[in-house]
């Protein structure tokens, strides 16, 4: 049971991440390798403002955090012209220092016995039972986050944000600045992505540098997985699969665990897998059906 | 209106494809002239339009738009007074967003602040009406995307997209050139009552010179970076293609004479 409960809690809070890697993805259309730095940056942003006694305003320092580190990757890929897979990896590789610079050299940081949002509200909600309030803590902060991004898209910021992604030429002309756009995009995707390592933190009382790894292709596989079962339809629809995804994820995971088809450390080579079988499937398919009208054909 | 001053381009300067796109161009619009544009391949019809546009900065040379000197303006920055059609259908929208969202986009030139409502009931049905005049039925697939659309039902969006905030100037690259017959007719036909009943300066870059002719009400022949002719309403009245063959190869006659002369000296 309390695995049951501890995959939902994991894959709510991830869920962030993962709604912030699909407006990258998705929306934007560029594969963001920021995510594996500035997940971390949120991380431990949000740990350093905890140990100070601010958990709330860590949040929001992880999300301007975050915020930055999209601001940068975007000016070099739009002002600078580097690809933008390089772009990423540029930003993610000097994040890495400056992610040790923020704990002091060290590469781990223990939170235990200081208060988080997660030890507050237990104590505000005493009545419930610990699980209860943790998993009230991602739902809520992911509804707020899916209610915020909903009303967002639908502004003329937000559609000229998501046509960018499908026809910059377009936006060109519709007298929008495009590189701009781009770059608000990566900050709102950074944002989300290191709001997700800020809440890590705190529910885990635990900050490790090296806890970004593998975190791009996690909410990737995440993506996918939620679009196998609802589809590629809205935007809205879209975020709601990014949720139920994580979840699922979660829950393959700790199934997987469980049963000991493989040992954990297994976890990120079974995502690789996931995601590029889910980016090849169509390639594949197509394959399928020509070899089969090949054999039809040599047969009569 | 439109000033084009000694306009130079040239592309890969200094190296083996050096190619010598605008050459010291010259043109001049006055208000509610709706210009055809005639031209070989090469001949710089579309350097023209990248030029006014901002794809890129001229080397030598100044544009004017209503007075305004836009010669080192961004290109985003001049999309705002000036409307761009392409041949390919697929380039002037964006093909997961909806029929509305699209011409909310453009309409956005008329910003309400960046956090407002994109699509809302004004706008809605502001679309509505406008695509009804088209006769086309889109007013009823307003939240379609437009991917779903034909060739020919994309570009008469785009055109409603680029002139929806009336532009100073309206840009038209062979904007009929992918579609077939009936349809290309039809847009044509929508094109000139846009540009009619808004009144707006046009340039249109086609191959067909028997349109060339009888559309808008002054034709340019560009060869080689340069206007090689230019003829005002009376001046093309009674002209025929034939003619207008003539004309050209005349033209390039005497280019080669003059290079002829050049090299013997």
């Amino acid at each position: 049971m309390s695995v049951f409960i501890g995959s939902m809690e994991l894959g709510l809070l991830y869920a962030i991440m993962v709604m912030g890697i699909y407006i990258s993805f998705r929306v934007l259309n560029i594969p963001d390798l920021t995510t594996e730095g500035s997940f971390t940056f949120g991380l431990v942003i949000s740990a350093l403002f905890v140990t100070k006694g601010h958990p709330v305003l860590g949040l929001f320092m992880a999300i301007a955090a975050g915020a930055v580190a999209g601001i940068v990757t975007g000016f070099l890929q739009t002002k600078m012209n580097i690809h933008p897979v390089l772009a990423g990896i540029l930003t993610m590789s000097g994040l890495y220092s400056i992610n040790l610079w923020v704990l002091d050299g060290s590469s781990n940081l223990t939170l235990l016995g200081t208060e988080s949002i997660y030890t507050m509200l237990r104590s505000q909600f005493e009545g419930l039972s610990r699980d209860t309030v943790e998993l009230m803590i991602g739902a809520v902060i992911v509804l707020i986050v899916i209610v915020i991004l909903y009303f967002f898209f639908q502004t003329e910021l937000g559609l000229a944000i998501r046509a960018t992604g499908d026809n910059p030429d377009m936006v060109r002309a519709s007298s929008i600045n495009v590189d701009t756009m781009k770059m608000i995009a990566l900050a709102i995707s950074n944002g989300l992505i290191a709001l997700c390592g800020g809440l890590i933190t705190q529910y885990q009382s635990f900050a490790d540098v090296n806890s970004g790894v593998g975190t791009l292709v996690v909410g990737l596989a995440s993506v996918i997985i939620g679009e196998v079962f609802f589809g590629r339809r809205s935007l809205t629809i879209g975020f709601i699969s990014c949720v139920a995804g994580s979840v699922i994820y979660r829950y393959i995971i700790a199934i997987a665990i469980n049963s000991q088809w493989f040992p954990a450390y297994m976890l990120k080579l079974v995502s690789s897998i996931i995601v590029a079988l889910a980016l090849a499937l169509p390639v594949i398919k197509t394959k399928i059906v020509e070899s089969k009208a090949k054999r039809r054909r040599k047969s009569c | 209106m439109l000033e084009v001053n000694h306009a130079s381009k040239i592309f890969a300067k200094g190296t083996p494809n050096q190619k010598i796109a605008l050459r010291n161009l010259n043109l001049s619009l006055k208000e509610g002239e709706f210009v055809t544009v005639l031209g070989s391949n090469g001949a710089g019809k579309s350097t023209l339009f990248n030029a006014i546009c901002g794809s890129f900065i001229l080397d030598e040379g100044s544009i004017r738009l209503d007075g305004r000197d836009i010669t080192f303006l961004s290109e985003h920055k001049r999309a705002r007074q000036i409307g761009r059609l392409f041949q390919d259908p697929m380039k002037g929208t964006a093909p997961n967003l909806t029929i509305e969202e699209n011409l909310a986009l453009s309409y956005s030139r008329n910003s309400k602040g960046l956090f407002s409502k994109a699509v809302g009931k004004k706008e809605r049905e502001l679309f509505r009406e406008k695509l009804r005049t088209f006769d086309m039925g889109l007013e009823d697939r307003m939240k379609t995307k437009i991917g779903l659309l034909s060739g020919g039902q994309r570009q008469v969006v785009t055109l409603l997209m680029s002139t929806i905030v009336t532009p100073k100037l309206l840009l038209l690259d062979e904007h009929t050139a992918a579609l077939d017959p009936a349809t290309s007719e039809k847009v044509m036909e929508i094109t000139n009552r846009i540009v009619k009943e808004n009144n707006i300066n046009t340039l249109m870059i086609t191959h067909n010179m028997a349109s060339a002719l009888v559309t808008g009400n002054r034709t340019i022949m560009l060869d080689d970076g340069e206007i090689i002719f230019d003829m005002t309403e009376e001046k093309r009245k009674g002209m025929t293609v034939s003619d207008l063959m003539v004309m050209y190869s005349e033209k390039k006659q005497q280019n080669f004479d003059n290079d002829r002369i050049l090299l013997s000296n």
